[in-house]
């Protein structure tokens, strides 16, 4: 049922949040968050997602996890067992044997620590949960992980106002790291960073993958962050995924437009290098009103008659690399040297 | 005096600093800057830098306990002549100041939502400005801004003249915030991360819209972001901060493709960017420290992976000019080869 080399298949995820009006609370319509949206992840595999705020990239991330209940679909797992099961249809006992497996890194260090616990106990916490420590073993456990993501061991009984937002995320992970995941779900985990600490925990997060065999689930609003750490890339747009390709092929050949129009978007360092942009005119599309045919349409350069009526299928148009656009593979789009 | 006139504003030694009872804070430490006419001036920085309170300390706005120091010159254009005020001698809640905030000099903040008020129109909003400098008619008022929400260009401007900051999205947010800057045709325009809670596509409207603007209307901008990308894109000449200095000043080519400072390299090198693949991103060592209690010596001695023991770490170190329109806080700054960085050579 999944592909021998996969260690995640999410297939038809769907996630609508009812729009509740008036008195009786009807519902009048609904936020389509995540609309059918289908990728794999492969052992050691970074897959990127990426798309502007509010395209769904955060929710999909959680309906993963089942932190939030999706709609349809199922996500297919491979435990440490080797077995597969659906996250989707799991009870309460299966999901919480299972989220050992599966883990998330947030966005926020500042609000994803408990003030009013120490370190030790932060840290210490899944351990504790899924009794894979006790006694003096949770303390040494914790002082080897503090040390795995490069925080110095002695500061256990500290809390986390002491610690500086780079320290405060390398915390988030080393507690991410206590239940030995095979899979991480890293939510903006570096956009709350300065560019040189986020350097040093973008190398963390690299070093962590090679030695345990992580995959990760990279969500990111930032081009350059994604085109560093993945090796696959997703790129979303309104509750939908417009486009998915290998890192290299996506940046240097993109067969979507509004791919194409974030890749030139991203400001280069580099004032010999100002570019005949692509302005997109208008902004982001409501998801609870979005636009007849292709969602893209009313933004998009190249949109022609038939975009305006049809919703554009999913298909492929190269070697891994899938479109969801009327003209992909007719459209001469420009991507950036890789 | 042909090189005065080409110049708007001075920053001479300007120093803020907060005393508080842990010491003394210093957010600004003896900063010395140009803003020529027409030409757009970028500050960038990390965090807690000091390029937000230098720009506060232009305006007067910054918060209590607060105190600035040093020299803030403003060349006026006026009925009598060119004029030159010294903003920091100015009384911060005088008239004076108050006829040069928002009239003569304007800022774009950050987060449009904050700076708004939520229970006035946004109407409302740019006619108390204009009426403040422009104008007293209040049809005329309206009329002007209409005209500007238009040219900033915004969708049926009559119509948003009536609805309140929260009916806008973030980027017709940040539209109305600039055409509320703009109302008064202000000479300096300071943007302090205009485009940081906007999303890329938007973030490129808007910076096109303050670059067409800044031509049309002959505005000098100060343009302040942590972004290098963004600093590439729209400035002139580039001042990088750090802990409350500035730690290298010249124009943005030089600064891309000859940096000389090693803050300034490791900060170019720490970015993942479009176009540019490597397996690791060079990383600076450690975090930036608490500017209160500085050790002697170089600001960024702790994490300079050149820094020499004796050297680096005894005394102030200068802001010295090594080329002509360069200028590098570094004592090693000669020992640094001025090949272009690894980061861009193409």
């Amino acid at each position: 049922m999944m592909q021998e080399e996969l260690v995640l298949e999410v297939q038809g995820m769907k996630k609508y949040f009812p729009i509740k009006k008036g008195f009786l609370q009807r519902t009048a319509g609904y936020v389509k968050a995540v609309d059918d949206i289908r990728f794999q992840i492969r052992p050691g595999e970074t897959f990127g997602l990426v798309g502007e705020s509010g395209c769904g990239k955060t929710t999909l991330g959680r309906c993963i996890l089942r932190a939030i209940e999706p709609s349809s679909g199922s996500v297919l797992f491979r435990d440490r067992n080797g077995q597969v099961k659906d996250v989707i249809k799991l009870d309460s006992k299966g999901l919480r044997a299972i989220r050992r497996d599966m883990q998330l890194i947030f966005q926020d260090p500042y609000s994803s620590l408990n003030p009013r616990m120490t370190i030790l106990n932060i840290i210490a916490e899944p351990l504790v949960c899924n009794r894979l420590a006790r006694g003096p073993e949770i303390k040494e456990k914790v002082s080897r992980l503090m040390e795995m993501v490069g925080l110095d061991s002695r500061h256990l009984e500290r809390y986390p106002h002491a610690f500086s937002g780079g320290q405060r995320q390398r915390i988030g992970i080393a507690r991410a790291l206590a239940t030995e995941p095979k899979f991480i779900v890293c939510d903006e985990a570096v956009s709350a960073l300065d560019v040189s600490v986020q350097a040093q925990i973008l190398n963390l997060l690299q070093d962590l993958q090679e030695q345990l065999n992580l995959s990760y689930l990279f969500i990111s609003h930032d081009l350059g962050v994604i085109q560093h750490i993945s090796n696959r890339v997703g790129v979303m747009y309104v509750g939908k995924m417009v486009e998915t390709a290998d890192t290299r092929d996506l940046f240097a050949k993109p067969q979507h437009p509004y791919t194409e129009a974030l890749l030139s978007a991203k400001p280069v360092p580099d004032p010999r290098k100002k570019s005949n942009r692509i302005i997109l005119s208008g902004e982001v599309a409501n998801p609870a009103n979005p636009p007849s045919g292709c969602y893209f349409h009313p933004r998009c350069p190249y949109a022609k008659e038939i975009c305006k009526k049809e919703t554009p299928e999913w298909r492929q148009v190269g070697t891994n690399h899938y479109s969801a656009c009327h003209f992909a593979g007719e459209l001469n789009l420009r991507g950036v040297p890789v | 005096m042909s090189q005065n006139e080409a110049i708007i504003m001075e920053m001479k030694d300007v120093k803020v600093h907060f005393h508080l009872d842990e010491g003394v804070l210093k957010a600004v430490d003896g900063v010395d800057l140009q803003l020529k006419r027409g030409r757009t001036l970028g500050i960038v920085g990390e965090s807690g830098c000091g390029k937000s309170v230098t720009s506060q300390a232009i305006l007067r706005i910054v918060p209590k306990p607060g105190e600035v120091h040093g020299q803030i010159l403003l060349h006026r254009r006026t009925e009598n002549g060119p004029q030159v005020v010294d903003l920091v001698k100015l009384d911060p809640r005088g008239k004076e100041i108050r006829d040069i905030r928002g009239g003569e000099i304007a800022m774009i903040f950050q987060e449009p939502m904050k700076a708004f008020s939520p229970i006035h129109t946004i109407g409302n909003q740019i006619m108390e400005a204009i009426l403040l400098h422009a104008t007293e008619d209040k049809a005329e008022a309206y009329r002007l801004a209409v005209e500007i929400l238009k040219k900033v260009g915004m969708s049926n401007p009559e119509q948003r003249m009536n609805e309140y900051p929260h009916q806008l999205s973030g980027g017709m947010r940040q539209r109305a915030m600039i055409a509320m800057a703009l109302s008064c045709n202000p000479s300096v325009l300071i943007a302090d991360e205009p485009t940081t809670a906007l999303d890329v596509t938007v973030q490129a409207q808007v910076l096109q819209l303050i670059n067409e603007l800044k031509s049309s209307n002959d505005t000098s901008v100060i343009f302040i972001t942590h972004d290098l990308g963004v600093i590439a894109e729209m400035s002139d000449d580039v001042a990088v901060m750090y802990l409350g200095k500035v730690v290298e000043y010249t124009d943005v080519d030089t600064l891309f493709h000859h940096p000389k400072h090693p803050y300034t390299r490791a900060l170019m090198n720490s970015i993942p960017s479009v176009g540019r693949a490597s397996k690791r991103l060079e990383s600076i060592e450690g975090t930036v420290p608490f500017p209160m209690n500085l050790p002697k010596g170089c600001g960024f001695y702790s994490r300079c992976k050149m820094a020499k023991d004796g050297v680096c770490n005894v005394g102030d170190v200068p802001l010295v000019e090594v080329a002509k329109g360069h200028r590098v806080r570094c004592l090693l700054a000669d020992g640094v080869e001025s090949a272009e960085p690894e980061v861009r050579s193409s």
